[in-house]
């Protein structure tokens, strides 16, 4: 199967809302054997002057990949999972993640480019705190952009 | 792995200084811990067979877990993880992680090592150069980190 060239340019819209715990701030940090107080105990995070615990800096993750998730599994994307390697990834953030924020992701598709028989894909998550009890499209603030590239490997490859 | 405590000063810093280093051993249960924590749940990152049928040697270390582990460097060295605002990097080299259930033996080592690779007084920040090496090759490429000096 071919990787769909139109797919470049897509969008796809905020959809659900990833809601920020301390429990998974914890979880997450364990699992990459991060050690640092603000990751853990609220008075640490407090003491250098946060609101809330301070996610890692690679948490944004699961908000991008969720988002990805959409292109991938878009029956029109062309995209066979198996066959995906993470070629790159980046975030800026624009502030930290902390606790207790609730965030929404809107996936861009910036490039598709054809590699052998694969095809190497360039998506942009623009990740937002929503305020109080915003809904998805209402007032929100910008968090993080995650860019990442996976190669699709082609048959062969 | 210790904290630091002391906030680095801009002024006292120089590119190309050493940031010191670190290893980070990694056990199967550690990729299943990871595959949990952030969602991830490719089988190639905890199934023998299922790594070998698409052509891997074996089970391989998520890049995202070896990317997350790697930058504690960073975040301890600068004292608060919120000071990171950029982190990025390729992934070059699987992470070969064999199976040592039962055993106190990792397995997989990496070695992470960090440098100052720029500074931009202007905004106040630092780039690290990480250099993260599993047996003898480099998984990441470009690993830079930009630290915000408050």
């Amino acid at each position: 199967m071919t990787i769909n060239p139109d797919l470049q340019g897509r969008s796809y819209p905020a959809a659900e809302v990833y809601d920020v715990g301390r429990e998974k701030i914890r979880e997450f940090a364990r699992a990459v054997k991060a050690t640092h107080p603000a990751h853990f105990d609220l008075g640490a995070a407090k003491a250098l002057g946060h609101s809330d615990l301070v996610a890692p800096p690679t948490f944004a993750i699961i908000i991008a990949q969720r988002a990805d998730a959409q292109l991938i599994e878009d029956p029109e994307s062309g995209i066979d999972f198996s066959r995906v390697v993470h070629a790159d990834q980046r975030f800026v953030h624009h502030r930290p993640i902390f606790a207790g924020d609730r965030l929404v992701a809107e996936l861009h598709v910036d490039g598709v480019r054809a590699m052998g028989g694969g095809a190497m894909i360039t998506t942009r998550s623009e990740i937002f705190a929503l305020s109080g009890e915003a809904s998805a499209d209402g007032s929100r603030e910008s968090v993080a952009t995650a860019t990442s590239s996976i190669l699709v490997r082609g048959e062969g490859q | 792995m210790s904290t630091a405590s002391i906030t680095p000063v801009f002024s006292e810093l120089a590119v190309g200084q050493d940031l010191g280093s670190r290893s980070i051993t990694v056990s199967r249960q550690d990729l299943v811990k990871y595959a949990g924590a952030s969602g991830d749940f490719n089988p190639i990152h905890w199934n023998e067979a299922f790594a070998t049928g698409v052509g891997l040697p074996g089970v391989i270390a998520h890049g995202m877990f070896t990317m997350g582990a790697a930058v504690q460097l960073v975040t301890d060295w600068a004292g608060d993880p919120a000071a990171v605002v950029d982190f990025q990097t390729r992934f070059t080299k699987p992470v070969l992680v064999t199976d040592t259930t039962g055993t106190e033996e990792p397995g997989a080592v990496i070695e992470v090592s960090g440098a100052i690779g720029a500074l931009d007084a202007d905004a106040g920040t630092v780039r690290v150069d990480l250099t993260v090496v599993f047996a003898g090759q480099k998984v990441l490429m470009k690993a830079q980190a930009v630290v915000r000096l408050a």
